[in-house]
């Protein structure tokens, strides 16, 4: 007979099992889809381990959700590109500061047959405007992500309520950035995407940037440590140590030395 | 398409490298599933021989829920566990957000419901056969729940091995309260999904192709052991 305390037993006997490897010193970072799937913490994060010895444990979803998550104290640090919402965020009291860590740029990518013909066009606005005019299929993140914030302040620009169209020509994934470029190599469909991500995505078809180099393509990435007074559980010297490393010119140089097939992902430019 | 014929040589290579990262993820998924199949068989197999033996007001109802609990979707068992495991939740001093053990919560709470359902089913047959013996040796509920519960081992295995196809073949859940987070919480479905997300999707199939052999494998030898068992027991 299965007694009761033996299933407790056994329910405590796994949890001590796994509770033990938390012995060496670790973070929880709390980031964005882009930097992930772009392999740069991969790429970084090992570095980070052999000089400190701390390992940095990082849940990549989007920069909404990360936010959400670091408001519920499921997190350190916070590493994202939405600088309204990160500032939010530290006004709020969940964070102890912003800085600026390094950034990058949007692209709109697309089918290189160029069904909407914005192909070499330096106007993002302009572009997304003849996307809606044409009706051709154009796949947004839709997951609050950072992306998705910036995208959506490019339709906001053109004046084009996607909302309408939404379900027709423009398709909103609700995943992250890999997924959605899954998505529209899939069906055909235009879709904007950080650079990182594009340039180190492994299924881009007959895929291109279209659009590119426009100033309101611009995207900030910024480091946040969680406030412990609205969070005790926060690791608050190994936060500021992960902080303080990325945003040093040794951590600023490792970033810049970032690159797949000769490019470089990240561009530094902590202020510092 | 070359990425279905490239998957199954990039599958048999990784496995012949011995690549350390894939041994790490296939040994967390293991771990993860085959506990939290355990503890679901531990909490299944009484609750499925106690709805067979008691014959209590509002059984059926009990019976009708547990049933359609099978059918819960992963990913809001994970948004369940996140909410009750988060710091801000009323688990959260626990710390056991983004840890194999919430994983382990999460697929226990999945898989749980499904042991007991489909044990209850395998039993209520075993019963029906010994309700009679039961009554006339005067044998305890207790006794009677422990007695259906060895009797009917044979069939409680096919029960055990569907709890593990849907622990280890989930992804909603674990993706949730574990994170994905590479050496800690990354398992088989949640780096399919990484490497799908990356565009990689050679890489992708090959480990989909290692999660279903695993899965053939498991299968495989829980019906030998069960023959060789069966054999013995009627020779």
């Amino acid at each position: 007979m299965m007694t009761k305390t033996s299933i407790f037993g056994a329910a405590l006997l796994s949890i001590l099992a796994t509770g033990a490897s938390a012995a060496e010193p670790s973070i929880l970072v709390q980031s964005t889809t882009s930097t992930q799937n772009s392999g740069f913490y991969d790429y970084i994060l090992p570095i980070y381990k052999s000089e400190t010895g701390v390992t940095v444990n990082v849940v990549a979803v989007g920069t909404g959700q990360a936010i959400k998550n670091a408001q519920n104290c499921d997190a350190d640090v916070l590493l994202v590109h939405a600088r309204a919402a990160e500032e939010k965020f530290v006004d709020g009291g969940f964070g102890v500061a912003r800085s600026d860590l390094m950034y990058n740029d949007f692209v709109i990518v697309g089918p290189t047959a160029d069904p909407a013909g914005i192909d070499g066009g330096k106007d993002a606005v302009a572009a997304f405007e003849t996307i809606a005019d044409k009706k051709t299929l154009f796949a947004s993140r839709g997951d609050d992500s950072g992306t998705n914030k910036a995208e959506l302040r490019l339709w906001e620009k053109a004046g084009i309520d996607t909302e309408a169209a939404s379900g027709d020509w423009y398709r909103a994934t609700g995943s992250g950035m890999g997924a959605t470029l899954n998505a529209s190599v899939g069906m055909g469909a235009y879709t904007i995407s950080d650079r990182a991500t594009w340039i180190s995505f492994g299924n881009k078809g007959d895929y291109k940037i279209t659009v590119e180099g426009d100033p309101v393509l611009f995207n900030q990435y910024g480091i946040i440590l969680v406030n412990p007074e609205k969070c005790p559980s926060v690791k608050t010297d190994l936060g500021q140590q992960f902080i303080d490393w990325l945003t040093s010119p040794h951590g600023q140089q490792l970033i810049n030395d970032f690159k797949l097939d000769g490019k470089q992902l990240f561009f530094a430019n902590a202020n510092k | 398409m070359q990425d279905f014929a490239g998957a199954f040589g990039l599958a048999f290579g990784l496995i012949a490298s011995g690549d350390p990262d894939l041994f790490e993820i296939v040994g967390l998924s293991m771990r993860v599933s085959l506990t939290a199949l355990l503890l679901s068989c531990l909490i299944g197999f009484p609750i499925g021989a106690l709805l067979v033996v008691r014959k209590f007001f509002g059984r059926g109802i009990v019976i009708a829920l547990v049933n359609s609990m099978m059918g819960f979707p992963p990913v809001v068992i994970g948004l369940l566990v996140y909410l009750a495991l988060s710091r801000a939740g009323p688990l959260g001093w626990l710390g056991l957000l983004y840890s194999p053990t919430a994983m382990i919560i999460a697929q226990t709470l999945l898989i749980a419901p499904i042991v007991a359902a489909l044990s209850r089913q395998v039993l209520e047959a075993l019963q029906a056969e010994y309700d009679e013996q039961f009554r006339s040796l005067g044998v305890s509920r207790g006794s009677a729940m422990l007695a259906l519960i060895i009797d009917g081992r044979y069939g409680l295995v096919t029960v055990a091995l569907a709890g593990f196809g849907r622990a280890v073949a989930e992804v909603g859940a674990v993706i949730i309260v574990g994170g994905n987070i590479e050496h800690l919480t990354r398992v088989m479905t949640t780096a399919i999904a990484l490497e799908t997300s990356k565009g990689d999707l050679g890489m992708a199939l090959a480990l989909g192709i290692i999660l279903m052999s695993i899965a053939v494998s498991v299968n495989l030898g829980a019906s030998a052991l069960r023959a060789v068992a069966e054999r013995q027991a009627y020779a």
